[in-house]
């Protein structure tokens, strides 16, 4: 596909916008999670790919509808893995220090459960959007 | 309801889990232990005002918060539903109580405009960066701008490089869209060497269409069709995700010939690097490319005049050009509202060394160096003393206590006797001896060095050679004085920028720290206990039981004495390896 103009930008973003509206949003019955897994080379070099990997399959073992998608360095390079965790309707939650232990309780206690779990690091920077 | 006690060392040190427990037997006791979830979290990075509580979902931020105080909270905050007045913090500025945390200053500290997308979107799908205002830059000036136009956005935005030198961008792209020439090329540098630096990496690694996008509007602005990326071979990493972008690009006609219909034909290769340090210097950087050897020539010719194959070229670093995207969507007035007098918008710096919270973390310029360090870095770890904080990588220096204060930008880093460099920030400790790190980075200067000029090569070895002399407690006064002589000979006459910069950290170091450099000469001590040729290890006869436990391990039989009465260290056979002190169960081998 070829983008053509700048309308064609405007549409995809749009469309892009859409996409994560409606995940945002969705507090229906098909509960999107979202989890970012910071896949640089900080949090690769310890052991975000086996993370990211471990957590796909654990979604998909507890019948989770979830999306698992990699992302750049968050700054929290003391703190790798890190993972960002989104429930629908509710603001992100960055975890910290992220073995498969710490994934699994996650999934079964903030996940599944809501219920906030040790371990969350506090987002100390602005955006430019703000 | 969810309460998060902050639960980084400072707070711990201040008893934050004990103030957790008093909250949760609190909880327990009014039975509410299903509505309320008492969490502990990562530092919250503002150890100052620490321990720290904060209650969401409404955002109520306590500081200074004693175990005591949990039964308050508890009654105030979740019975009456009100906050409780006491803990909040206090805006220092008007002693105005601030109620959540997004009205506290320190949340603000951080300002991410280069590092927008990292950790935010996908790098690899295209999409999530268009659907973050990617690309529409670039759409808007092909649709609706002139070369001169952007240029004059660029230049308005007062924009300087961050590759170190902190070049005013704007000006450089017009002066190479002022040279004649059918052929230009737009050269991104993502060479990095500074050790300990990684955010271009990052950027790389975590945003590659921003650089992507940036180089495109360069090229539109000079009249060059040509980009290269010149990475190193050491970020792998980098190198997949800048291929997938480029070529989700390509596919988007992003690049290519005719982009978004306009007419504009641009496309990007990659050069890669072997990681030399001085091959990111610019001159070095267009030779390497070309297939020579990566040393650098003398200036001018300026690339913007005569670059790469001799044809005109650009040459901005990767942080720049991530900037870029931003400026053109948000304008020049926004951009230039952030940051110090002379240098505008943020920097991103690669903190590390001794802080709790190592990390990649972008800030305004005129931010000082205790903010960073104290507020967003967490403190000095394990609670030690700060002893310096060194900028600007090998050719950098160290700034100390009295610097902590000052804003940091590029002019004033120099004033202060160091510079900004690519970002890289090292923090120091009192168990760190300041010879050692001028030391360390000389040694990565002698191996860095290209040989093309004499100073440089000699005369840095020889510097070298005087600081192990000094280290291994050999060193005299005199050397003290030749270091600082020949350190400036090399940075008069080396021929580029290495060279002219390796003896800072050396000059720096001997002039905010002379008196530890004298107590390795005079004294014979390392006051930091690094040099290890300057330790003594003796045994304190008082402590001593005779176990023979040292006799026995000592691998060179340097410990003689009869069992049960006080054993002896012969100093000129002792190598210093430690081995007694570790195993002395009384504690009576002495470092002295
Ligand atoms: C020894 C030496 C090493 C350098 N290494 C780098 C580097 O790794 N990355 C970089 O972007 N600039 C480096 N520079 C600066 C470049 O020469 C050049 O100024 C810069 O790439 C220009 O881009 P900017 O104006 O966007 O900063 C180095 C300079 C010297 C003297
Ligand atoms: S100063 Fe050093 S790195 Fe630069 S040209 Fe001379 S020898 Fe090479």
């Amino acid at each position: 596909m070829k983008v053509k103009s700048l309308a064609d930008l405007r549409k995809i973003k749009d469309e892009v916008h859409e996409k994560i509206k409606l995940r945002e949003q969705s507090e229906n019955a098909e509960q999107i999670v979202q989890i970012k897994v910071a896949m640089a080379t900080c949090g690769i070099a310890s052991g975000a790919k086996e993370i990211m990997s471990y957590i796909i399959d654990e979604l998909d073992y507890s019948g989770i509808d979830g999306v698992v998608t990699q992302t750049g360095c968050m700054g929290y390079c003391y703190a790798e893995p890190t993972i960002e965790v989104k429930l629908p309707g509710k603001a992100p939650v960055v975890y910290g220090f992220v073995t498969k232990g710490k994934a699994k309780e996650i999934i079964e206690r903030y996940i599944i459960k809501g219920e906030l779990v040790d371990g969350v690091i506090p987002v100390t920077y602005r955006t430019i959007d703000e | 309801m969810h309460i998060l006690v902050c639960g980084g060392t400072g707070c711990r040190a201040s008893q934050a889990e004990l103030i957790s427990e008093n909250l949760k037997t609190e909880i327990e006791n009014r039975g509410l232990e299903n509505e309320i979830k008492v969490v502990s979290t990562g530092c919250f990075g503002f150890c100052e005002k620490g321990p720290v509580v904060k209650v969401v979902p409404d955002d109520t931020f306590y500081t200074e918060v004693r175990p005591s105080d949990a039964k308050d909270i508890i009654e105030e905050h979740v019975i009456k539903g009100r906050p409780l007045k006491r803990l909040l913090y206090k805006n220092p500025k008007n002693e105005n109580k601030v109620t959540s945390t997004a009205h506290i200053d320190f949340y603000k500290k951080q300002v991410r405009i280069a590092l927008r997308n990292c950790g935010f979107i996908d790098p690899e799908n295209v999409d999530e960066y268009i659907g973050r205002d990617g690309y529409a830059a670039l759409g808007k000036i092909l649709a609706e701008k002139s070369p001169e136009e952007v240029i004059a956005i660029i230049k308005d935005s007062e924009l300087r490089g961050r590759g170190g030198g902190g070049f005013p961008t704007g000006l450089k792209w017009e002066i190479t869209r002022n040279v004649e020439n059918k052929e230009k090329y737009v050269v991104c540098n993502a060479d990095e060497g500074d050790p300990g630096a990684f955010m271009d990496r990052s950027i790389l690694e975590g945003d590659p269409h921003s650089v992507i996008e940036a180089m495109a509007i360069c090229g539109f602005c000079i009249g060059a069709d040509k980009g290269l990326v010149y990475i190193r071979a050491e970020y792998p990493l980098a190198i997949e995700r800048l291929k997938i972008a480029i070529k989700q690009a390509r596919e988007y006609g992003l690049l290519g010939d005719n982009i978004l219909e306009s007419g504009f034909k641009f496309d990007i290769e990659l050069r890669y690097g072997a990681g030399a340090f001085f091959s990111g210097e610019e001159t070095a950087l267009i030779h390497s490319m070309e297939g020579f050897r990566g040393e650098p020539t003398f200036k001018p010719p300026f690339p913007s005049v005569s670059g790469y194959k001799g044809k005109p070229t650009n040459v901005n670093n990767v942080e720049t050009f991530a900037n870029i995207p931003v400026i053109i969507n948000k304008g020049a007035e926004w951009f230039n509202a952030i940051g110090s007098e002379k240098s505008k918008g943020t920097k991103v710096f690669a903190l590390a060394g001794k802080v709790n919270n190592v990390g990649l973390i972008e800030v305004p310029m005129g931010i000082t160096l205790r903010e960073i360090i104290f507020d967003i870095g967490g403190g000095i770890r394990g609670g030690k003393k700060f002893k310096a904080v060194q900028t600007g990588g090998p050719s950098g220096g160290c700034l100390t206590e009295k610097d902590l204060d000052i804003p940091i930008d590029y002019d004033n880093l120099i004033k202060a006797g160091s510079m900004m460099g690519s970002g890289g920030m090292i923090v120091l400790d009192e168990d760190d001896c300041m010879v050692s790190i001028a030391k360390f980075y000389l040694e990565f200067t002698l191996d860095e060095s290209c040989g093309k000029c004499t100073p440089c090569r000699i005369g840095n070895k020889r510097l070298f050679e005087i600081l192990e002399k000094i280290t291994e407690g050999k060193g005299t006064e005199e050397d003290l004085e030749r270091l600082r002589l020949l350190s400036n000979v090399i940075k008069d006459t080396s021929l580029c920028g290495l060279g002219q910069t390796s003896p800072n950290p050396i000059l720096s170091t001997l002039d905010n720290f002379y008196d530890e450099y004298k107590a390795h000469v005079v004294d014979g001590k390392c006051p930091a206990g690094q040099c290890k040729s300057l330790l003594k290890y003796e045994i304190d006869s008082e402590a001593c039981t005779g176990c023979t436990l040292c006799f026995r391990n000592c691998p060179v039989g340097a410990i003689s004495g009869e069992r049960k009465s006080p054993h002896y260290i012969d100093q000129s056979l002792c190598i210093k390896c430690g081995v007694c002190y570790d195993k002395c169960k009384f504690k009576a081998i002495n470092i002295v």
